[in-house]
C-alpha cells in the first residue's frame, strides 16, 4: 500500500473529515484550547491550528504564532490519545447489596462511556507519530497479555487512525533515537505529511491499511508527484536531523543494571517533586489505581479505575509499609521502567521520545539528560 | 436496607472478564490466631464460577468485599477439593478486617485464579523442603496437601515453619500432624518463646541444621516477610541448593492482578502475572535492592 500516495489540497482535507462523519465516525482534531493544543471533537479543517507552533524546553511549554500554512508544527502537546482510549476514569464493576449479598448489575457494554449504548467510534486526525508509537505500546499492556482489557480493547478495535508525520520538531523531543518518529512506520489507516512551502498547505497522504486506501479514494484525491512526494520525505528528514536529545535506549537495560545505586539519583531526587506530572502526560504511563464508590444506603456500588502514579507513596503500599518510600526509589522507578525494564516486558522500550515528560515536569527534569549522566558515569565518563 | 431497584440497567448483558468479581457464598469463618481467620467459600454460582476453585498450589485470588475493597489473597486449601475455595487472612487493613468479620451466608467477591504456581510438575521424585514464615504458610499449605495425596511422587517432605510468637503459629495441630507422617519433618521456630515455650527460639534459618535432606535433590519452596526469604536462599545455597531448585513467593500492591494496573511492578516483572511464586534464578538479583 505504500507504494500508492496522494495529494491532498484543502478541499479533500475537509473531505476527509466530513466522509469520516458520514461513516459514523467521532471525528476529534487538535485545536488550540486556551494556552495549549488539545484534542477534541473536530467538524472542519479551520478548526485546526494553523500558524501555530510550540516552543519547549525542561519545564517550559508555550505556543507561538508562525508566519506560514502549517497546521501540524505543534509538535507533541500535553495532551494525548490516551485521554480518549485509556481514559482517566471508568466505572467496571456495577454492583448491588441486599442482605449480606451482592450482585453484579449489567453496566454498560464495555468501553461505552457512562450512560452510552455503545463504545465510541473515534476518528483521530493529526496524532503525531510518537502518539501512534505510544498506542502500540498501550496495546501490548491491554491486549497482547495474558488478559484483554476489554474497555480499551472496545474502544481501540474501532478507532481510525490519521497520523501527521512530523516537519518540525519541538527542542525537547527524541524521537528519532527512539525510532518512533518523525515519521510514523506502522499502525496508521492514513499518514499524511504536510507541504508548507505553499499556501495553504498541501499533504502527502499515504494509505496503510484496506480501510486507509477505501477512504482516500472515496476523497478523490489526485496521485502525489515524484517531486511533491521527495519534498515532503526530505522536510521529515529534517526534522529528525534537528533533533539535540537522544537517548541511547538499547543500553538502558544494562545501564539500570549497573546503576541501581548510581549518586544521580540522590541528586535528582532532591530536585523531584513526586507531583506525577511526566506520568499524567506521558502517552504510555498506563498505571491505575482502583476506587470503591458507594451509595450512601449502600444499596448499590461499585469500582472505577483511575490514572494512578506511581511517584505516589501509597503506590506500593502493602501492610506495614510503601515498598517505595524515597523519591529517589520513585523516580529510578519510572525511569527504569520506561526505558529498561518495558523492553524486557513487552519487547520495546515504553518510551518514545515525545518529550512531554520533559516540557512538563515543573522542576525542569530531563530523561535523556538523567539517563545520559547514569549510562557516561556508569561507564567511567567514557560515555554510553 | 433498600433494593436496587432505582439502579439504572441497561439490557446489555453485564461483563464477565476477568475484572468482574463474582459473588460467591461464604460457609464458615474459622479463627486460627488471634488476628488470622480461614473463610470457607462455595465456588461463584454464576457462570464459569467453578473455575475460581480449579487452581494450582501457590495460586492467589483477589477477593472483593462489596463497598470495602478488593485484596490478592493467596488461595490456602486442598487443590483436589474443588467444592470449596479456601482462604487464610490475616486481620490488617480495613478490607482484611472486614473479610473476616463476615457471617456465614454473606456474599464474597471472587476473581482468579492468578499467578504462577509452585513447581509441584518439576519437583516430582526430589525431596520437597517447605520454608514458610507467619501467615507466608497459607500459600504453601496447598503445597503440602498434593505432596501428601502424591505422596509417592516425592521424597522427603521438610517443613519449617517460623512465627513470632507461641500465639502466632498457624495450622498448629496440622503442622505437629505432618511431623509424624514418614518421611516427613516438621519443626516449628518462634521469635519469642515466653515462659511457656518448649519448642524452638529464634529465626527460621537456626532450623536448617536440622534438615535432614540431600542439598543437591531437594526443592525448597519458600514464603514469608521479605526479609526471612533474603536470608534463608542465601542460607540454602550454601548448604548446596542450586538456584533453580529454589522458588519463593513474592508480595506486592495489587489492585488487577491481570497485568494493567502496573501496581506489583518489581523491575522487569509484574509480581501478578510473572508471579508471585519466582525462582530464585530470577528473582534474586531484585531481592537485595533496597526499594526496588
Amino acid at each position: 500500500m505504500r507504494d500508492k500516495a496522494w495529494r491532498l489540497g484543502p478541499e479533500h482535507f475537509g473531505r476527509l473529515i466530513s466522509v469520516l462523519a458520514e461513516q459514523g465516525y467521532e471525528v476529534l482534531g487538535p485545536q488550540v484550547d486556551g494556552p495549549a493544543v488539545r484534542w477534541g471533537p473536530l467538524t472542519g479543517p479551520d478548526e485546526l491550528p494553523q500558524g501555530i507552533g510550540a516552543e519547549t524546553s525542561p519545564g517550559h511549554y508555550r505556543l507561538k504564532q508562525r508566519s506560514g500554512p502549517e497546521r501540524f508544527a505543534w509538535g507533541p502537546s500535553p495532551d494525548s490519545l490516551k485521554r480518549w482510549l485509556h481514559v482517566p476514569e471508568e466505572c467496571f464493576v456495577h454492583a448491588a447489596q441486599d442482605n449480606g449479598a451482592f450482585h453484579i448489575l449489567p453496566g454498560e457494554q464495555p468501553g461505552a462511556p457512562p450512560g452510552g449504548a455503545a463504545p465510541p467510534k473515534f476518528a483521530f486526525i493529526g496524532m503525531r507519530p510518537c502518539d501512534l508509537a505510544a498506542l502500540v505500546r498501550l496495546d501490548a499492556v491491554f491486549l497482547k497479555g495474558p488478559y484483554v482489557e476489554e474497555h480499551y480493547s472496545a474502544r481501540r478495535r474501532e478507532a481510525f487512525l490519521v497520523v501527521v508525520n512530523c516537519t518540525a520538531s519541538l527542542d525537547t523531543c527524541f524521537c528519532a533515537s527512539m525510532e518512533c518518529g518523525p515519521g510514523a512506520r506502522t499502525g496508521y489507516d492514513v499518514a499524511l505529511t504536510e507541504h508548507t512551502a505553499e499556501e495553504p498547505a498541501a499533504y502527502l497522504a499515504e494509505a496503510g491499511s484496506a480501510r486507509g486506501v477505501a477512504l482516500i479514494e472515496a476523497i478523490t484525491a489526485p496521485r502525489a508527484e515524484p517531486g511533491f512526494i521527495a519534498e515532503c520525505r526530505e522536510a521529515c528528514k529534517q526534522a529528525a536531523a534537528v533533533q539535540r536529545r537522544r537517548v541511547d535506549w538499547r543500553t538502558a537495560p544494562a545501564v539500570m543494571l549497573r546503576s541501581f545505586e548510581h549518586p544521580r539519583w540522590e541528586q535528582t531526587a532532591r530536585r523531584c517533586l513526586a507531583c506525577g506530572n511526566c506520568t499524567l502526560t506521558c502517552p504510555t504511563c498506563f498505571c491505575v489505581n482502583t476506587i470503591e464508590h458507594t451509595a450512601i444506603d449502600g444499596s448499590t456500588g461499585g469500582r472505577s479505575r483511575v490514572w494512578d502514579s506511581c511517584f505516589t507513596q501509597n503506590f506500593t503500599y502493602i501492610h506495614g509499609g510503601s515498598v517505595r518510600t524515597s523519591v529517589k526509589s520513585r523516580y529510578r522507578q519510572w525511569l527504569g521502567h520506561k526505558l529498561a525494564w518495558w523492553q524486557q516486558q513487552f519487547g520495546t522500550a515504553g518510551c518514545t521520545g515525545c518529550g512531554r515528560c520533559i516540557a512538563w515536569c515543573p522542576a525542569g527534569i530531563d530523561i535523556s539528560e538523567e539517563f545520559a549522566a547514569l549510562a557516561g558515569t556508569a561507564q567511567g565518563g567514557t560515555g554510553a | 436496607m433498600t433494593t436496587h431497584q432505582s439502579t439504572p440497567v441497561s439490557p446489555v448483558p453485564a461483563s464477565s472478564g476477568p475484572m468482574t468479581p463474582l459473588p460467591a457464598r461464604l460457609i464458615s469463618v474459622e479463627k486460627e490466631t488471634h488476628d488470622t481467620y480461614t473463610l470457607t467459600l462455595e465456588p461463584p454460582s454464576a457462570p464459569g464460577g467453578e473455575l475460581a476453585s480449579r487452581f494450582r498450589p501457590g495460586q492467589f485470588s483477589m477477593l472483593y468485599d462489596y463497598g470495602v475493597g478488593e485484596l490478592p489473597i493467596s488461595i490456602s486449601g486442598d487443590p483436589e477439593r474443588p467444592e470449596q475455595l479456601v482462604y487464610t487472612i490475616r486481620s490488617v487493613g480495613p478490607v482484611t478486617t472486614s473479610l473476616v468479620t463476615r457471617a456465614p451466608g454473606d456474599a464474597i467477591g471472587v476473581r482468579g485464579p492468578f499467578g504462577t504456581p509452585w513447581p509441584m510438575t518439576e519437583a516430582r521424585g526430589k525431596s520437597v523442603l517447605i520454608v514458610a514464615g507467619g501467615i507466608g504458610l497459607a500459600p504453601l499449605r496447598p503445597a503440602i496437601y498434593h505432596i501428601l495425596r502424591h505422596r509417592g511422587d516425592y521424597n522427603r517432605l521438610v517443613i519449617l515453619y517460623g512465627a513470632r510468637s507461641p500465639r502466632d503459629i498457624l495450622f498448629k495441630k496440622e503442622l505437629s500432624a505432618w511431623g509424624l507422617l514418614p518421611d516427613t519433618q516438621s519443626l516449628i521456630t518462634v521469635d519469642y518463646g515466653g515462659v511457656s515455650w518448649r519448642g524452638h527460639v529464634g529465626v527460621v534459618t537456626t532450623l536448617f541444621k536440622s534438615i535432614r535432606a540431600q542439598p543437591a535433590e531437594t526443592y525448597a519452596l519458600l514464603c514469608g516477610p521479605e526479609v526471612m526469604m533474603r536470608f534463608a536462599l542465601r542460607e540454602l545455597q550454601i548448604r548446596g541448593l542450586p538456584k533453580n531448585q529454589i522458588f519463593l513467593s513474592m508480595e506486592r500492591n495489587m489492585k488487577c492482578a491481570a497485568g494493567f494496573c502496573g501496581h506489583c511492578q518489581l523491575g522487569p516483572f509484574f509480581v501478578c502475572k510473572d508471579g508471585p511464586v519466582f525462582s530464585c534464578a530470577a528473582i534474586e538479583p531484585w531481592m537485595d535492592l533496597y526499594e526496588a
